[in-house]
């Protein structure tokens, strides 16, 4: 209650504060804890916004008020004091980095572990000089280094900081943002419209295959900042795009909040590959400290043929809930769904995917691979919906379970709506356990414990691994085994 | 090379090695034969190092090391290598994929350096070629589907591949058809050498035939009754394990 009440007034403090000059104020790195309309203000001024969308962003806080935190999924934490959290800072200008011989040496194991090549993990840690692949890495809510714009800009593709694309490009972000995700759509997401500080925006013209991979790195490394994160790319008719993002974050002592949306747009005959490896802090084996992942991923074919894949290697957070979606307007759209969800000590999962078959000849494929070790939960939720006119719509189902252990738990749910005639919905399931056998077998021909779990966890995970680009297979693998560790023995 | 000394063993709460000695020195093949139940796949998940097979007491030396004190990984990089009666299935898992680990693994544990992709192609090729076995087999998921022979086959191209110094043979003949034999037969012969041993198990005196065994062992309720050379099998196969132990 004493806490309570000191948050209250500490708000309030706040708020009375920038009753007579935020503006003032804009100089400051970290705005105050907590949230309020004035804190609205403050991130839109810091982002020299646009005034729609200050409203925009005042309209979903003021929804949001009106909003209740959901508990339908299978987690479990403490309740979440949203006045408790920092909701912008800007990153520390620290020094630019001579070579990685100046990086926490915690991280750079992180990265070796990881097998990043050197190259990127320069640009990683920010050292100077160092361009690679075109990484977007997002440092604390605002980008610092965006390489290889140039080339894009050749061939007309636009990828950039989502607050240089409010600036430069303003009529595509406000024609679209919000357009797949609105901001009334779920407690998370709402939030998100009204305080979101970066991410990554990405538009590839008629046409148009983008000529490289898209990596976003993110990462968080200033305690108790929540990231809110948002993402928009669209593909016009005919074009491509292959996105990467990644995440590494260092050990942590707080739980973090982590609230992102991602909204995908995608016109006939275009194609959106996203693919995703998340290994944020999970908290150590008691769960204590790891972050809060609670994001919004959706994805919208609105025209004939168009395509989206989500692919996607969760192993991080204390809790993840994710569920990347599509929306498949489009006649012979075709979404997938590839996941691999680990969940190990006390680590929650609680994902899946939602397909809405709206258009006729749409199809869907999920394959999730849910991976439960230690005393984790992993829950598969999914939704499939043929709507009245999906004629002959298909989609297809595969859900598999591994357990490890005895203590951990794996759970499915299904859901399936069929309003069409002429659709078709196959579901199937399994649940294996890792045998003692097999390990016995693979330690025989000379792999320790580790070795042998990881490679038998990746066996099972095969299907989806494949799905992901070669740049982050390797990485992904490796990062399979490294989230098993301490699972076995 | 193996020096096994009044070895017990429990499964669960049962006994069921009870005192096992046995000396292997390097060039030669030894048999072990008996009725089931006699604990003879027990004694090579002993000397494997499988979890749940407690040795209670006794002492197992192996090139003058304590064995049971080195972990299954351990005792497989520094040359033990048990093909399964059973071989494990791994799904996803490609043979080739497992095969290149294994190797890896071992060589590393032995500071040796890690071959690449190319190599191990190169090396692995060479060895189903000796083996006639088909590559195909190394796509495929390791044990996924395989028939019985094949499952064998796998186990002895595994075998030809990591060319242990100690080969134990878990009743590598069950569920073979006389090709299939002679096949697995042919892989130990090839990696028979003054450097190597082996230890056989088999319940049937026809694997023998092929494979040539310097000693013969008779294992019944946990303890060798009977020792001695090939013509020990023959008489075995003639008379039966039943009046073995009875005398």
């Amino acid at each position: 209650m004493a806490i309570r009440q000191e948050t209250v007034e500490q708000v309030a403090s706040v708020s009375d504060k920038y009753k007579y000059g935020f503006i003032s104020d804009i100089e400051a790195d970290t705005a105050p804890i907590g949230l309020s309309e004035d804190i609205v203000r403050f991130i839109s001024a810091k982002k020299e916004e646009p005034e729609w969308l200050l409203e925009w962003r005042l309209k979903a806080y003021r929804h949001w008020l009106t909003m209740e935190e959901p508990e339908w999924a299978n987690v479990h934490y403490p309740k979440i004091d949203f006045q408790d959290i920092y909701y912008y800072s800007a990153p520390k200008q620290k020094e630019k980095l001579k070579s990685l011989d100046e990086v926490d040496p915690e991280l750079l194991e992180v990265y070796k572990k990881l097998g990043i090549p050197l190259k990127e993990q320069e640009v990683l840690a920010g050292v100077e000089g160092a361009h690679n692949v075109a990484v977007d890495a997002v440092f604390d809510s605002v980008s610092v280094a965006t390489t290889f714009r140039e080339r894009l800009e050749k061939e007309g593709v636009i990828f950039c900081p989502i607050s240089e694309a409010v600036r430069d490009h303003p009529e595509l972000v406000q024609k679209y943002i919000g357009s797949v995700v609105p901001y009334t759509d779920n407690y998370y997401a709402t939030l998100n419209s009204a305080v979101f500080t970066d991410g990554s925006f990405c538009y590839i013209p008629k046409g148009v295959r983008c000529p490289m991979e898209l990596s976003t790195y993110f990462r968080i490394n200033a305690a108790q900042t929540g990231q809110f994160e948002r993402t928009l790319i669209i593909a016009e008719e005919g074009s491509y795009v292959s996105y990467l993002e990644g995440c590494t974050a260092p050990m942590r002592d707080e739980n973090q909040l982590h609230a992102a949306v991602v909204e995908l747009i995608i016109m006939k005959d275009a194609e959106i590959k996203y693919s995703t490896v998340q290994n944020w802090y999970p908290g150590d084996e008691n769960g204590v400290g790891g972050i809060y992942n609670f994001v919004t991923k959706r994805a919208a074919c609105r025209g004939e043929n168009a395509k989206v894949s989500w692919t996607q290697v969760e192993t991080g957070s204390a809790i993840t809930w994710k569920y990347p979606s599509c929306i498949l307007q489009g006649d012979n759209s075709v979404g997938e769904f590839y996941s691999i969800a680990i969940a190990n000590n006390m680590q929650q999962a609680d994902t899946g995917t939602k397909m809405i078959h709206l258009g006729k000849n749409t199809s869907s494929t999920i394959i999730s691979k849910g991976i439960s070790a230690g005393k984790a939960q992993n829950t598969y939720r999914g939704l499939v919906r043929m709507g009245r006119k999906a004629e002959n719509a298909r989609n297809h189902t595969v859900c598999d379970s591994l357990l490890i252990g005895d203590k951990c738990g794996a759970h499915t749910v299904p859901y399936i709506e069929n309003q069409s005639r002429t659709a078709t919905v196959e579901h199937e399931a399994t649940t294996s356990k890792v045998s003692e056998e097999q390990l016995f077998y693979c330690q025989q021909r000379g792999l320790s414990e580790e070795e042998s779990m990881a490679l038998i966890v990746n066996g099972f995970c095969k299907e989806v691994l494949q799905k992901l680009p070669m740049e982050f297979a390797v990485e992904a693998q490796k990062l399979v085994g490294i989230s098993l560790e301490g699972s076995v023995g | 090379m193996l020096e096994i000394k009044n070895l017990h063993a429990t499964v669960g709460d049962k006994e069921i090695l009870k005192g096992i000695n046995l000396s292997i020195k390097a060039g030669e093949i030894h048999a072990i034969m008996g009725p089931n139940g006699a604990g003879k796949s027990t004694l090579s998940y002993v000397l494997a190092g499988r979890d749940g097979y407690e040795v209670t007491s006794g002492e197992v030396l192996y090139k003058g090391e304590d064995l049971l004190a080195l972990s299954p990984d351990e005792r497989a990089s520094k040359g033990i290598f048990l093909a399964f009666q059973y071989p494990v299935e791994i799904p996803g898992v490609a043979s080739a994929t497992f095969l290149k680990t294994a190797y890896n693994a071992q060589r590393k544990y032995r500071g040796e350096p890690e071959v690449d992709a190319m190599e191990f192609l190169k090396l692995i090729r060479e060895k189903t070629k000796e083996l006639d076995i088909k590559d195909d087999m190394l796509k495929r998921a390791v044990n996924v589907g395989f028939s019985g022979g094949e499952k064998k086959r796998n186990e002895v191209l595994q075998m030809a591949l990591l060319e242990p110094d100690l080969m134990l043979l878990d009743e590598t003949d069950s569920g073979l058809d006389i090709d299939a034999l002679k096949i697995a037969a042919d892989g130990v012969n090839r990696l028979r050498s003054p450097e190597r041993a082996g230890l056989i198990i088999t319940h049937y005196q026809r694997l023998l035939d092929y494979i040539v065994p310097d000693f013969v062992h008779v294992l019944a309720d946990g303890k060798i009754v009977k020792s001695g050379d090939k013509s020990l099998a023959l008489e075995l196969e003639e008379k039966g394990y039943a009046a073995l132990s009875a005398a």
